[in-house]
């Protein structure tokens, strides 16, 4: 067959990571099972929040050499050799705000690692604050989200879809550096290279889509965010098996993870991470297709091996989305800690305490009072489980305060009440922590895709 | 209610996953197994749902149903008091509220109730 193209049969994609703060290490055990199959392999990592862009456009504004992903070497340094061996490419969204920076700091890598005449493709287009004018963009119709009114843009980035993975990858390259893009797209563009799918073969696209979307938050499929003890229970959670999914060329996908590891992926770890961030399971969209998982079926095929197919695709939305950040002020949080004989007693008074005094010192901004160890993360900021509730008397409370203001000043002064409880408030109070922190405001508009340029730098030693 | 029917919480029979998106969480409700699905589809319906979380200022409730996986998926409008940009609660994601949902009550057959639960200890 020399000298003809034939298209691949079996595909294999893993996962690195789902966020940026992922185990840096869980990605080795990926790479050394890839590099034992055969055929096209890919290994993706998915790093970018929302809010961490919109952070990251701020330190590349400090910095113009910063604003990517700062773990990127850390996940790099120990498989970047090991895949260039095998053959492994990688695919990446570790751009953030500043794709080129980081390609380039690649490169450097590659070269201090001794890899001979790396390639390196940088994506460029989705910072559409770079070449489109802000008042423009301040004018597009918001889907989600609350308009950010005259406030100064931080971020506008487009979600790209898959187009500029397979462009990069036809150019030959080991890495694709990309800022944002859909998530599901770091899997869906290795898809497409390497099956040749028709840009409109929907239900295939859908398939690719799928694949990535079980992939794209790491071991949210494999066992990871699922164990219930005696409920789910998983094996070996600290030494969790990262995903990796074989898709076959008619679209068939069977999801299993890296050898030797712990974790465990079944039609229960398979069915969760499908209808995560999920909405309309009929209409999943993304750049490249309109995801329908109505009919999709999974099946435990093998240990560790779930078969899932029946996703079908729909055409494209006409428009592309784009996440626009501002500053969104700051929130403060304290909280102090009452335990043993009458510890509910004593965080109510303490509670009691903060309320009046909070009143008496004349905060004007939003506040909310938690007991911790009674009901907190499932309440109302009013208390509303709680006042329905008995709890026991004695135990272990965490009295927790937080206040929110575009005053950074104003968030202090309320976190000071809580701090001044260690003299003022009831007896027995310790462990006393104080935070306070920045926020970004987030909204979403729709953007004509015409308007998007796209740029792909292949970067060389 | 026939003798053989009980009264159990959600955990018991279904598992979820949470996510969000600005101030909409989707919460999946799966079955453990398959016959249990008609039970959520006819006793875990959006106003049920609405309820269970009107302390969190819930403006509307979607349900969506996937027979083939034996999963709901609820789609909850304004429950998380701002998101993750927003909100003073310290899961602004909401992402503990899967078990929120798990802790409301169905009423089953005994005999699923246990054969959830052989299930459960099956993988």
């Amino acid at each position: 067959m020399k000298g003809f193209q034939v298209a691949a049969q079996v595909v294999y994609v893993g996962c690195g990571a789902g966020f940026a703060d992922e185990r840096p290490d869980a990605c080795i055990p990926v790479v050394k099972t890839l590099s034992g199959l055969p055929g096209p392999r890919y290994l993706i990592f998915e790093t970018l929040g929302e809010r961490t862009l919109a952070l990251a456009q701020l330190e590349r504004r400090r910095d113009p050499a910063l604003g990517y992903t700062p773990q990127m070497e850390s996940f790099l340094r120990p498989i970047l050799k090991d895949c260039r061996t095998a053959g492994i490419r990688i695919i990446a969204n570790f751009g953030a705000a500043n794709p080129m920076a980081a390609g380039l700091k690649v490169v450097a890598l590659a070269k201090e690692l001794g890899i001979a005449n790396p390639r390196v493709a940088v994506v460029q287009g989705d910072d559409l604050l770079t070449y489109i004018d802000d008042n423009v963009i301040r004018s597009w119709k918001i889907i989600e989200g609350i308009a950010l009114g005259d406030a100064e843009l931080i971020a506008a980035n487009v979600y790209l879809g898959a187009g500029p993975v397979v462009e990069a990858l036809r150019q030959n390259v080991d890495i694709v550096i990309l800022g944002r893009c859909a998530d599901s797209a770091l899997a869906l563009g290795p898809l497409l290279h390497e099956f040749g799918w028709a840009r409109d073969d929907w239900d295939h696209l859908a398939a690719g889509t799928l694949a990535g979307h079980l992939l794209e938050c790491s071991a949210h499929v494999t066992g990871g965010y699922f164990a219930d003890p005696g409920f789910k229970d998983v094996p070996d959670l600290a030494r969790i098996g990262f995903p990796i999914a074989e898709v076959s060329a008619d679209g068939s996908i069977v999801m299993t993870k890296a050898g030797n590891t712990g974790g465990r992926v079944s039609s229960r770890t398979v069915k969760e991470q499908m209808l995560y961030e999920l909405h309309d399971p009929a209409a999943y969209l993304v750049p490249d297709v309109t995801l329908d998982i109505t009919e999709v079926e999974v099946a435990e095929v093998g240990p560790d091996r779930v078969l899932v197919r029946g996703a079908r695709g729909k055409p494209q939305p006409p428009t592309l989305k784009v996440t626009l950040s501002a500053e969104g002020g700051w929130l403060g949080e304290g909280e102090i800690t009452y335990a043993g004989p009458n510890a509910l007693a004593r965080a109510e008074l303490a509670a009691d305490v903060l309320r009046t005094r909070l009143d008496l010192v004349g905060i004007q901004c939003p506040t909310r009072i938690d007991l911790i160890g009674s009901i907190s993360s499932f309440d109302s900021d009013g208390g509303t489980l709680r006042q329905r509730n008995k709890f026991p008397g004695d135990g272990e409370y965490r009295v927790r305060l937080s206040g929110k203001s575009p005053d950074r000043k104003m968030v202090e002064r309320v976190t000071n009440e809580l701090i001044g409880l260690y003299s003022t408030g009831p007896a027995g109070g310790g462990g006393v922590r104080r935070s306070v922190v920045s926020r970004v405001r987030t909204c979403s508009a729709l953007v004509e895709r015409e308007l998007v340029r796209v740029d792909i730098k292949i970067l060389e030693e | 209610m026939s003798d053989l029917s009980n009264t159990v919480a959600l955990h018991e029979v279904a598992h979820s996953r949470a996510g969000d998106k600005g101030n909409r969480a989707n919460i999946s409700l799966i079955a453990y197994v398959p016959e249990v699905f008609d039970h959520l589809c006819r006793q875990i319906t959006v106003q049920r749902v609405k309820e269970h979380f009107a302390h969190r200022g819930v403006t509307e409730v979607f349900r969506y149903e996937l027979p083939r996986l034996g999963a709901l998926n609820f789609v909850i409008d304004d429950v998380l008091e701002g998101g993750v940009n927003g909100s003073l609660n310290l899961d602004g994601h909401g992402k503990t509220l899967s078990f929120h949902l798990l802790s409301m009550r169905i009423e089953i057959p005994r005999a699923l109730s246990d054969k959830s639960k052989q299930a459960r200890s099956s993988g």
